[in-house]
């Protein structure tokens, strides 16, 4: 049989989708609240009394593109690291997955995919909330789903590497202050990073999100040449963690 | 062709052999049941077979396909049904069904699913989470989902852990419905009644290897004999009726309060004594008596 059969990976999706079924109104309860919650208190509150523009945007607008960052890191790696430490674990759902002829690789890209998707869509909503804030329209906002996908897959790879790589579940801890907390705070969200010591900001060009929240930015008020080159970061930054995923999980799963 | 061979098959978790130059044929349309005491290589043997564990040395071969390399192709054609339930329980049993139908490349999944209600009689709770299903549905649920491509070959492994008698025997009804249709049957157990209800061969497995095989009673002729002779006595005169079977050759083995002597038939006078109960050699005795382990 192939490698990577779109059957294989379909019905490992389908899985999912029958499971979001139990609990879609929950997330996107959360994922629809949340960035308003912020652009009111950020937006508004910081805003209106004590931050007036941020390079060169109102700060309700700088705030409500950076978002869709931080709405894609906390929809994947998320999820990602306690769905598949659950489903590995506590549930075995992964065990009966791969007694059908699916593989490892083919289970964890069907995994990664559907965060990506669910991402992709979630990871927009703050964009979405931001209209209603005051950010005008533009063609280039079409292409942040697609950017939001992108890095959702990549931080989907890096939820289930650290899932396969832990031996409980509360080291996730360890996980979400050292790792997930940082690349959410520098990213450029709530202020710019220009503003951080030059060693921080040299670390920060590495930061997927921060590349996230830039291109969403320029997809919002007009793309730069270089929008390209942080495309392809994402993208290197995807497959590096999607082969690192595959592997973790393989040693995990298979004695 | 048999369904699966496996030729000095071994498997090493660091310092413990858990599969230790298995030998194992099972040929076509019978139910083999491998019997052994927890921690005799059982469960590492059955994810050998999937491809979910990769031997350290060793020949296998699943329905002609090669493993590891092979393991999907193999798997395809194959029905697993895990020791522990790994059902999605937020979803319903139609979802369950439909969801194992897709992974296993299955045509027309909506026939593939209302066949597996009506195997596993839930038709009538389709729509309902498996959460709200009783354990005895949950089993019958599991076993349903690993035939929904009709495999030719069926792991089952340890089916009827932990269940109830009652539940225990529905299941066992099912299997046998599977046996009757020809599908080829590699069952785990340690319980002896299970493998002498469903069997048609038993392999004895201990320590990683098999050492003993065949019908029941085959192995109950061979290694028990025709009958046995059942003693409930203090523990003092319990001794002093081993000592004097033993002093005639007999085999005699615990059997909780009791003692049995193996192989009654064969004793001279006075050897049984009158209390004794007598019935027939069954495969409880050989299981106890090659692995040394008192039986569940």
């Amino acid at each position: 049989m192939r490698r990577l059969e779109p059957a294989a990976i379909a019905g490992v999706m389908s899985r999912e989708v029958a499971n979001f079924r139990s609990y879609w109104k929950s997330t996107t309860f959360s994922s629809v609240l949340e960035p308003v919650i912020y652009l009111l208190a950020f937006g508004l509150g910081l805003g209106s009394t004590i931050v007036d523009k941020v390079e060169g945007l109102d700060y309700v607008e700088f705030v409500g593109t950076g978002m869709v960052a931080t709405a894609v890191i906390f929809s994947s790696a998320l999820p990602a690291m306690f769905g598949a430490f659950v489903k590995e674990r506590f549930q075995r759902t992964y065990d009966a997955i791969l007694a059908a002829p699916v593989d490892v690789e083919e289970l964890v890209t069907a995994e990664m995919l559907w965060i990506g998707l669910r991402s992709g869509i979630y990871g927009s909503f703050p964009l979405i909330v931001s209209m209603l804030f005051g950010l005008d329209p533009a063609p280039g906002m079409l292409l942040v789903p697609l950017f939001a996908f992108i890095t959702a897959l990549g931080f989907a790879g890096f939820g289930i590497a650290t899932a396969a790589s832990v031996a409980k579940i509360d080291q996730f801890s360890y996980v979400t202050t050292l790792v997930i907390t940082p690349l959410f705070l520098v990213a450029g969200t709530f202020f710019p990073i220009d503003q951080l010591p030059e060693g921080f900001q040299v670390a920060a060009q590495f930061n997927p999100l921060h590349q996230l929240v830039v291109l969403v930015r320029h997809a919002c008020f007009g793309f730069e040449a270089t929008d390209l080159l942080r495309v392809g970061g994402l993208i290197v930054f995807t497959v590096v963690l999607w082969r690192e995923a595959v592997r973790r999980m393989s040693k995990r799963l298979i004695d | 062709m048999p369904a699966i061979e496996l030729k000095g098959v071994v498997k090493r978790f660091g310092e413990i052999t858990a599969v230790d130059g298995l030998d194992l044929d099972v040929p076509r349309g019978i139910c083999l049941g491998l019997l052994g005491p927890n921690g005799a290589g059982k469960s590492t043997t059955m994810r050998l077979l999937t491809g979910q564990a990769i031997a350290d040395e060793g020949s296998l071969r699943v329905l002609g396909h090669e493993l590891p390399a092979e393991a999907k192709e193999a798997r395809a054609e194959m029905g697993v049904v895990p020791q522990l339930d790994n059902l999605d329980v937020d979803v319903s049993v139609q979802d369950n069904l439909a969801v194992f139908a897709r992974l296993y490349r299955v045509k027309d999944v909506r026939a593939a699913v209302d066949r597996g209600l009506e195997l596993a009689r839930l038709s009538d709770r389709r729509t309902d989470s498996v959460e709200q299903l009783s354990g005895g549905m949950r089993r019958r649920l599991l076993l349903a989902r690993g035939l929904m491509h009709e495999p030719d070959l069926m792991l089952l492994d340890e089916p009827t852990v932990g269940l109830d008698p009652q539940i225990r025997t529905q299941l066992w009804s099912l299997v046998d419905l599977l046996r009757s249709q020809g599908v080829t049957i590699l069952m785990s157990t340690h319980y002896i009644e299970e493998a002498q209800r469903l069997a048609d061969e038993v392999a004895v497995m201990t320590h990683g290897k098999i050492i003993a095989r065949g019908r029941p009673d085959e192995l109950i002729a061979k290694h028990a004999g025709r009958e046995t002779a059942e003693v409930y006595a203090p523990p003092a005169r319990l001794a002093e009726v081993r000592a004097v079977a033993e002093a005639q050759g007999l085999t005699v083995r615990p059997a909780g309060p009791a003692i049995a002597i193996v192989g009654s038939e064969r004793a001279s006078d006075g050897a049984i004594p009158p209390e004794a109960i007598r019935r027939a050699a069954s495969l409880e005795d050989v299981f106890v008596l090659l692995t040394g382990e008192e039986a569940e």
